[in-house]
Order: structure tokens, then sequence, then C-alpha cells
């Protein structure tokens, strides 16, 4: 066992921890906590005063069938990008972790898009994409596709899912391959001795070993999909055409913001908080067990 | 039933590293074959060329008399066992050694005779259900024989299978691979840069160095013969003395001289007697006593030459002897003691070290 080194004074550990407690304090539970109470509340139309009215605006709320639309297009959106920014990123990983002329090179390209803030992505993705100025779209249209994300709803979807995922690779990606690098290479080469082709040794051998990451990694991108592609939808299609991809995160703005139901969107957020909350709860009560050897 | 045989076998990495300069091997059937050397002289890297782990740039190496230069390693009829065992971590006892029998598609009920079978002779019986991190170094290396064995391949290869383990139970798994690798009557190639271990497992001991075989033959052979003053410090333990002859020309001269060409003198610290009279055709050696290390049945005593005539080709380690007296009783440190061998306990060679001359 690893001994720990006591230290015995009282105060420098507290001073230690203060900025981060700080940080979440300010940014997080304050926030927080100012959706719960704003929730109860219903302000006039001017923000002058406010009124406390208990559950009613959650009652609006389910009784809205927009919202259910939205929980819809959430639950397609959030599993298209998690399972291909997974999957894309976990075929990237593999194939960089073989001995290739250039591997480091284009690991470090992998991980450009990162750095690039969602609302830049989006942009960027909405040029490409644009149906009149878009370099990609014009190709798309000249092969008799007719693409048109700014009036078909499942062309919008494409290109929001296309742009939250190629933003989420490059992590996934550098997770995936530290875990991959992580494996030893004996068991792998046991495995081809115990002869097990190559697809084999990656779902029998390889995925189990990796599934601490994979898991890691399903929390991480659920609370992006749910949270952080926001600056990617807002940029790209503003929730259009006709609501189709309007997420329950970008609702939340979008109410509470654009149409001024700051009461209405508190709920929203909060409802999307607890549905978060409660994912990442059952991941680690039921999923988490299992990715232990 | 295999015969590995090695056929001018090269490895040349693609920065022009030659890693292996051509080895030449011949194991029998049921013969087993230990490669030792020290780090680096190409042994692990031969080890894995056998199994198909590298890839071979040059030469043939035949397994059961077919070449498998280009063959698959699941397909070469091996079972390997890895240093740090290897095991998969995710799988039970059981399904570590099941696994490369279901990649053959072989029945479960067969598998499950095979699994229980070796559990049984490793003494793994209660462990099958466990995870490999709920057991202990030596039963992980346990597991790793296992899963060698119930593959029941034409050859096992063993790459520094011990050397994770403490002293003690090293010697306690070092006679078991030797009583099942006997009993099952299996083809092995066994990696270690141990030399006790290389001499008391070995049917066919290679000794490499620098990508060559230095010496091939049986144990007890190259510890007396030893072809290259390399193996003759490298076998044995303490390790034979080797010192110039210059300075003993005048003890070897007219009926006891040696071969012209003859640089160097080697003697093994067990064949040095304590005495005063120089055996006819021997050499004594006079020495200060600097240390003395007892082991109990045993005791090292090291010295310094005092005889040696200033020759300035002689470094301060060729002064150093060491002699292994029987029992405890040992001269004092600091006491002039003179260590006599006898004419059938010299080993000579060229002044390289490269070629053994007949005493």
């Amino acid at each position: 066992m690893e001994k720990s080194v006591v230290f015995n004074g009282k105060l420098l550990p507290y001073l230690l921890l203060a900025p981060q407690l700080a940080i979440t304090l300010i940014f997080f539970y304050w926030p927080a906590s100012q959706a719960i109470w704003q929730s109860f509340l219903r302000e006039d139309a001017f923000g002058l005063n406010s009124e406390f009215v208990g559950l009613e605006n959650y009652q609006a709320l389910f009784a809205q069938p927009e919202y259910y639309t939205a929980i819809g297009t959430t639950v397609v959106f959030s599993s298209l990008v998690t399972v291909l920014s997974l999957g894309v990123a976990l075929l990237f990983a593999t194939q960089a972790d073989k001995n290739l002329k250039g591997a480091s090179a284009y690991k470090t390209l992998m991980i450009w898009p990162y750095a690039v803030a969602p609302a830049i992505a989006g942009v960027l993705w909405f040029f490409i994409f644009h149906p009149t100025l878009g370099t990609l779209a014009r190709p798309l249209r000249v092969m008799g596709f007719n693409w048109n994300p700014m009036l078909d709803g499942t062309h919008a979807m494409i290109l929001v899912v296309m742009a939250a995922v190629w933003k989420q690779v490059a992590y996934n990606f550098l997770f995936f391959l530290a875990g991959l690098q992580a494996i030893p290479k004996s068991v792998i080469e046991a495995g081809a001795i115990d002869g097990a082709g190559p697809l084999r040794r990656f779902w029998t051998i390889i995925f189990p070993l990796l599934s601490p990451t994979t898991f890691f990694l399903l929390v991480v991108n659920i609370v992006y999909v749910f949270f952080e592609t926001f600056g990617i939808i807002d940029a790209v299609t503003a929730g259009g055409p006709a609501g189709s991809t309007t997420t329950m995160v970008y609702k939340v703005f979008a109410d509470g913001r654009l149409g001024g139901d700051l009461g209405g969107s508190a709920a929203q957020s909060v409802v999307l908080m607890v549905i978060v909350i409660a994912l990442t709860a059952i991941q680690f009560r039921y999923v988490e067990r299992k990715v232990q050897y | 039933m295999a015969n590995v045989t090695l056929r001018n076998v090269r490895k040349i990495y693609p920065g022009g590293f030659e890693a292996i300069k051509g080895v030449d091997i011949e194991v029998g059937d049921g013969q087993f074959c230990v490669l030792v050397g020290p780090s680096g002289c190409g042994k692990s890297t031969l080890l894995r060329m056998v199994a198909g782990l590298e890839t071979i740039s040059s030469g043939e190496i035949d397994i059961g008399g077919r070449v498998v230069n280009a063959i698959e390693p699941a397909e070469r009829d091996i079972a390997m066992v890895f240093q740090n065992y290897a095991l998969y971590p995710h799988m039970t006892v059981y399904n570590n050694m099941a696994y490369g029998l279901r990649n053959r598609r072989m029945p479960e009920a067969e598998i499950k005779t095979r699994v229980e079978d070796a559990a049984r002779i490793l003494e793994l019986g209660t462990m099958l259900q466990r995870k490999p991190r709920q057991l202990s170094g030596g039963q992980r290396q346990r597991v790793a024989m296992g899963r060698a064995i119930v593959r029941q391949p034409k050859v096992f290869l063993f790459d520094e299978p011990l050397s994770n383990l403490d002293a003690k139970l090293r010697i306690a798994m070092r006679v078991e691979i030797r009583k099942l690798q006997r009993r099952l009557n299996t083809t092995a190639i066994y990696v270690t840069h141990d030399q006790l271990e290389a001499m008391t497992l070995a049917d066919i001991l290679v000794v490499m160095n620098g990508g060559k075989v230095e010496q091939i033959g049986n144990p007890l052979d190259i510890y007396q013969k030893p072809a290259t003053t390399f193996v003759a410090s490298f076998i044995g333990a303490p390790p034979m003395n080797l010192m110039p002859l210059d300075g003993l020309r005048r003890q070897l001269h007219g009926a006891d001289a040696v071969p012209a060409e003859a640089g160097q003198l080697g003697i093994r610290p067990e064949d040095f007697e304590l005495g005063e009279t120089v055996p006819a055709g021997g050499v004594g050696l006079d020495l200060r006593v600097d240390a003395i290390e007892h082991v109990g049945a045993e005791t090292y005593v090291y010295g310094s030459r005092q005889d040696a005539d200033g020759d300035d080709r002689l470094t301060a380690t060729a002064n150093d002897v060491i002699v292994r007296l029987p029992g405890v009783t040992a001269p004092e440190i600091g006491a002039r003691i003179r260590a006599v061998a006898p004419r059938a306990k010299l080993h000579l060679f060229s002044a390289d070290g490269r070629q053994r001359l007949p005493v």
C-alpha cells in the first residue's frame, strides 16, 4: 500500500482548495440555484417585477407539445452525436496506434478541431454547407442531390450532427489513443498467438480493455451533447428549420432569451439538469461496475 | 512432436541495425533449449522471430519440418509464456486458458476437459473463476503456463517467464517448468539472462552475445569447455577468473609450455586450492586477501595478485582473483596466500578471447 503524507495544518488545505471551490460555487452552484428559484417565479413582460407561482411553470411546460418535440430531437441528436463521435474517434485512434509513417503528425492534426470554439466551428460548417454559398453544397447539388439544410429538417439535423461530431472526435480520439497505448503489447501478441485474428482481437481483448476509457468518454460526451452543442446549433441552424434542430438546451435559450419567458426557461433548465444528473448517476451505478476488471 | 531448426537467421531493423547476425540452432524433438546472454544480445528477438511476432530478415525457421517464415503466429502451432504473463485482465482464469481453444472452435466439452486437466496439473483448480488481478505473481505465472499447455502445441516458447518472481518462487517454478516439459515431452525454447536457470533447465544451451551465438551445446560441456572468454565469464557464478598469460609464462615453460598463440588463462574459482607447492604444469598465484564472503556451504576469497610482475597490460580487474573454498574456514583479510590449480583445470584462450586452445 502507498503511504500518504499527513500534514497537520488545518488552514493550508482549505486555502489550496479555495480557488476551485470558489469557481464551482460562483459558476455552477449559484447559477443552478438561481435557475431553480427562478423556475418558481413569473416575471412580467418588462422584467419589472415577478411573483411566486409555484409549479405553474412546470405545468405549462409539460402541456406544451413543442417541448416533447424538443425532447425527441434531443434524444436523436445526442444518440447520433455520442455514438458517431465515439465510433469515429475509436476508429481513428486504432489506426493512429499502428506504427505508421507520419503517425505523430496525424495525431497532432487530429486534436486541432478541439481548439476551435463551438460557435466558430458552427459558422465554418454553416458556410461550407450553405445551400447557396457552400463549397460542398454545390458539388452535392451538381450530383443531383437537393441539399438544403435551410428548408429540410433532416438535412439540418445531419449538418448539426456532423458539426458536433467533428468537434468532439478530437477529444475522444486523444483519450482512446491514450487508452490503447496503455494496453500491454504482449497481451495483444498473446491474443495473436492464441489464434485470434485482428478483428476478433479487437472485440475480445482491446475493446473490453478500453471499456473504462469508453465509459468515461460516454459520460463526458453526454454532458457535451446536452449542453455544449448549444453554440454549434445556434451558429448553424438557430434551432430551425421549424424547430427541427431545437434540442432541449437550445429551447432553454430560445424561450428565455428570445421569447422572454424567464420562468419557463428556468423550469426547462431544471428539467435538463435533472435528466443529466439522472443519466450520469445511472451510468455510474450500472455501467461502471461492468467496465472494471 | 517437432524439431525446431534455425538456418542462418538474421534480423535487420529498418534503421540498419543488425540485431541477429546469422544464427544456426537445431533443437531436437522434446528437447529443452535455453537461449542465454546479457540484455541486448538478441535472445528475446530470436524467440519472437520463432513465435512470429518479429519478421525474419533472412534465413529460415523450420518448425516440425515446415518453414514458417511467412506463417502467422497463430498457425505455427506454438504457445508462448511472456515475461509479464500477458494474461487477459478482463477474463477469468478459466477463460484465459480457454480463449485460444475457443478461437480454434474446439467443442466446449473438450475445452472444459483440457482446462480442468491443466488446472489440476498446475494446482489452479480452485481459482478458475478468479480474475488475474486476484492472483499472486506465482499463480499468474501458472495461469500463463496453463494457457500454453491446454493448446498442446508443438513448441513452448518462454520469454524470461520467471524474472518477475521472487527468488524462492523462481527456483520452485524452475523445477516445475522442467518437470512439466519432461512430462509433456514438448520441445521448448526458453530465454533467460540468468545463467543458473540456463544451466539447470537446458538440454541444449545456446550462449548468445551481440546477436551471435557464442557457443552451443550441453550445459556441462559449456561449463567445462567454454569456447570463448565471453562464455567463460558469463557461465558460472562467481565467474571464471581470466588473466593475461604473460606474467605466468615463467611458471609455464619448458615441458610445461603452453601454445604460443595462447594469450589468456582462465581458472574457475572452485578449481583453486590453497597450498605452497605448485602442481607440475599447473599455476600458483600469490594473493593478498581483500575480502571474504561466507555463504554457508562455501566461502569466497577475493584476493589481488602479488606475483604480477608490473606488466602494464594487467588491468586492475585482471589482478583480482576469486577463490572458492569449501566450508567456512578462510584466511584472514590482509593475509598472503598462494592459490594453486592443476594443469587439467586450466583454460587457455587466444589473446582476443575468441578462441579456446588446448592446454
